[in-house]
């Protein structure tokens, strides 16, 4: 057996999209074929390289991080060497056993108990009936749902059903495993216990695929990392310094005219309209921030239907994702207010000597109370602020260790008089 | 998705037309009878009269029929006891039009599991209409009571003609949902049609009134619809009538052609599917 685990050979992956979507109805096709209209002659479509001649071997044993901005490639790479897309070009060649999990609970069925859910789903994730029967116990006793164990999982909490679905795919032993951020979800305890087991996996010599936006968890389960941009390979090494070069990178980069794309692009919903992201001091649309003067997060935004509970919020976070604060547009109110149909535009003020000076990501979001988001993912920005406040200020280049830099009100006064 | 220890795979891309990789297929039939498990238990949990479904459906046809075709229209039956005759007819007819219905949709309906899991796309249809014979099976219980009620017995030479006519409505149904279920996939107005097709395809088949109805100069073209065969024949060897072989050769002729081309169709357009759901 050959001590590489998976060769992937330049693998690129096309998609065609615009207005035509590639589900089309019946009778458009009779209508083109009568019309003699050509597939590439098709307004508005365009061709896009999900991944570009991609190319890279992972040792039998190793664990592998595969990081990069949304939309960069790393889900089509996911989906193609799990085979549930094909290439365009390029080949993968896998060597052992495979199991890859691009979600947990696939395949989960809300009407049928727990026990019955292990069993289709251990089917679905490629176990043999005799493997479910001899995990069975163990899975129940991880996920911690014994007593509920011949209840429709359609009862169970979330934290319930998170952790029996959880529990299934954590009892495959492949040879090597393929894994999405499945730890996107969850309170914080179940992300732990996922990411122990996960080390576990990776630690006992089996081959891992990870693809993650959670730094620190790349950083402590890889040994290597790949990071993709634009559908290409870019960066490739040991995983510390690889994420390192990344944060950098994603830190340096004004992010402006990427948020703008952004929004461009979002998908449109009946109810909410993002129209712009800006970061203001003094008045002005700035990537120079001074963490001496206030910060203002400017969300602009259009609801077409009054809608009740609606809001946007923010939160400010880490380049390594640690949330640091979350705010809320109508935070201070008692009642769920109503937002009327129009243009508005929400601003949040950050005052001076509050940020320490490190760089930010600042992630927007939107949504109905208790109904739905409003944004297929949060707006992502990333930006880096200078040191001009008076926190700190006597000694200069000093590093603050601290996430925030706030200005508190220190009262200094003799206690011996 | 799972291969064999040790094994050697190779991701690339496939060919436009392809066949049907059996053996993958084999090594998959733990999760094939999985999905048919599922899809019954879920059926029937979902309901308060549970499995009597399968039956209270063909049942309550039957009594419909029996009185606007059989009891007001007065068509004639044959000489068979006019509800038995169109339970009778009922039966197959059942299970061929709720396997389509069902195996038509299955792709689109599995998509959660298409776009996440890799297995063999067509144990999606494939177990859908398999899962259709637990019903079939259930309903076709039913009718020892109703021979009873009107004095009759199954005739003997049903017992290797109806079987028969099972499998042969099995591969036909399979072969259609090939083509529609990927069809669906490709062309989701396509999902509105079969509910309209099936109900005309219904009255096309010899059910509430026989073939020999029929004038006997149309019967022939009335026969090219692989479901005439299989209905008449089923019938006609439960009540000890002659039963007509070259007409169910015919049937299973159509319903490889339909697999052959179906599968065919089926594997070309897999390869998008994960990509168009």
């Amino acid at each position: 057996m050959s001590d590489i685990a998976v060769h992937v050979e330049n693998v690129s992956k096309l998609y065609r999209i615009g207005l035509r979507r590639d589900s089309r109805s019946f009778r458009e096709t009779i209508t083109d074929l009568l019309m003699r209209r050509r597939e590439q002659e098709k307004e508005g479509e365009r061709d896009l390289w999900a991944l570009r001649d991609v190319s890279f071997d992972v040792p039998r044993g190793r664990a592998i991080g595969i990081i990069g901005q949304n939309g960069a490639g790393k889900s089509t790479l996911l989906k193609i060497l799990s085979r549930i897309t094909e290439p365009t070009t390029g080949r993968i060649v896998v060597q052992g056993r495979v199991s890859s999990l691009l979600e947990v609970g696939t395949g989960f069925h809300g009407e049928l108990t727990g026990r019955e859910n292990i069993a289709l789903n251990g089917a679905i994730l490629g176990m043999t009936r005799t493997e479910i029967r001899q995990r069975f116990d163990e899975i129940v006793a991880f996920a911690e749902v014994e007593r509920f164990i011949d209840t429709p999982v359609k009862y169970y909490s979330t934290g319930m059903y998170m952790r029996l679905a959880f529990a299934v795919a954590a009892h495959l032993e492949p040879e090597i495993l393929v894994v999405d951020e499945v730890l996107a979800v969850g309170d914080a305890a179940f992300q732990s216990k996922c990411l122990r087991k996960m080390n576990d996996v990776a630690s006992h010599g089996r081959t891992v695929l990870f693809v993650s936006h959670n730094m620190p968890a790349v950083k402590s389960l890889c040994q290597e990392a790949v990071w993709l941009r634009s559908g290409e390979v870019v960066d490739r090494g040991d995983s510390a310094s690889v994420v390192t070069r990344y944060l950098q990178h994603s830190a340096s980069r004004s992010g402006r005219s990427d948020v703008a794309e952004i929004i461009a692009n979002l998908p449109p919903d009946p109810t909410f309209r993002l129209h712009a992201v800006r970061l203001l001091q003094n008045g002005e649309e700035t990537t120079n921030i001074l963490n001496g003067d206030a910060l203002q997060i400017e969300i602009a935004f259009e609801v077409f239907s009054t809608t009740l509970g609606l809001h946007v919020y923010f939160q400010l976070l880490d380049l390594e994702e640690t949330v640091i604060l979350e705010s809320i547009h109508n935070g201070s109110r008692d009642e769920a207010p109503r937002v009327e149909a129009g243009r508005w535009i929400a601003r949040a003020t950050i005052p001076p000597d509050f940020l320490a000076s490190r760089p930010y990501q600042l992630m927007i979001f939107a949504g109905i109370a208790d109904v739905r988001a409003l944004l297929p993912e949060p707006v992502r920005l990333t930006f880096d602020v200078q040191q001009s406040g008076l926190v700190n200020r006597a000694f200069p280049g000093y590093q603050t260790p601290g996430k925030i830099a706030p200005l508190f009100d220190w009262q200094i006064s003799r206690s011996d008089a | 998705m799972s291969t064999e220890p040790d094994s050697l795979l190779v991701i690339k891309p496939s060919p436009a037309w392809r066949p049907i990789d059996l053996g993958e297929i084999w090594r998959y039939r733990e999760l094939l009878y999985f999905f048919v498990w599922r899809d019954v238990k879920v059926r029937y949990k979902q309901t308060v009269l549970g499995v009597s479904w399968a039956v209270i459906q063909p049942l309550f046809a039957m009594i419909i029929f029996a009185f606007f075709f059989g009891r007001v229209a007065k068509l004639p039956s044959d000489g068979i006891p006019y509800p038995l005759f169109t339970y009778a007819g009922l039966l197959p007819w059942t299970f061929f039009a709720n396997a389509l219905g069902n195996g038509s949709n299955s792709l689109v309906g599995s998509a959660n599991l298409v776009t996440k899991v890799y297995f063999p796309r067509i144990l999606v249809p494939l177990s859908a209409v398999a899962t259709g014979l637990v019903d079939f099976g259930l309903a076709l219980l039913m009718l020892g009571p109703l021979m009873l009620w009107k004095r009759t017995a199954p005739a003997a030479i049903s017992f290797v003609v109806v079987p028969v006519a099972i499998v042969i409505t099995f591969l036909l149904v399979f072969g259609f949902s090939l083509w529609l279920s990927a069809m669906v996939v490709r062309y989701r107005d396509v999902r509105h049609v079969i509910p309209f097709i099936i109900q005309i395809w219904m009255f096309a088949t010899p059910i509430v009134y026989p073939l020999s109805f029929i004038p006997a100069k149309w019967r022939w073209a009335v026969s090219l619809n692989p479901m005439v065969p299989i209905v008449e024949s089923f019938r006609a060897s439960l009540f000890g009538r002659p039963v007509d072989p070259a007409g169910l050769l015919w049937s299973f002729v159509v319903a490889l052609i339909l697999i052959i081309s179906g599968s065919m169709y089926f594997r070309y357009l897999e390869r998008l599917f994960a990509d168009v759901m």
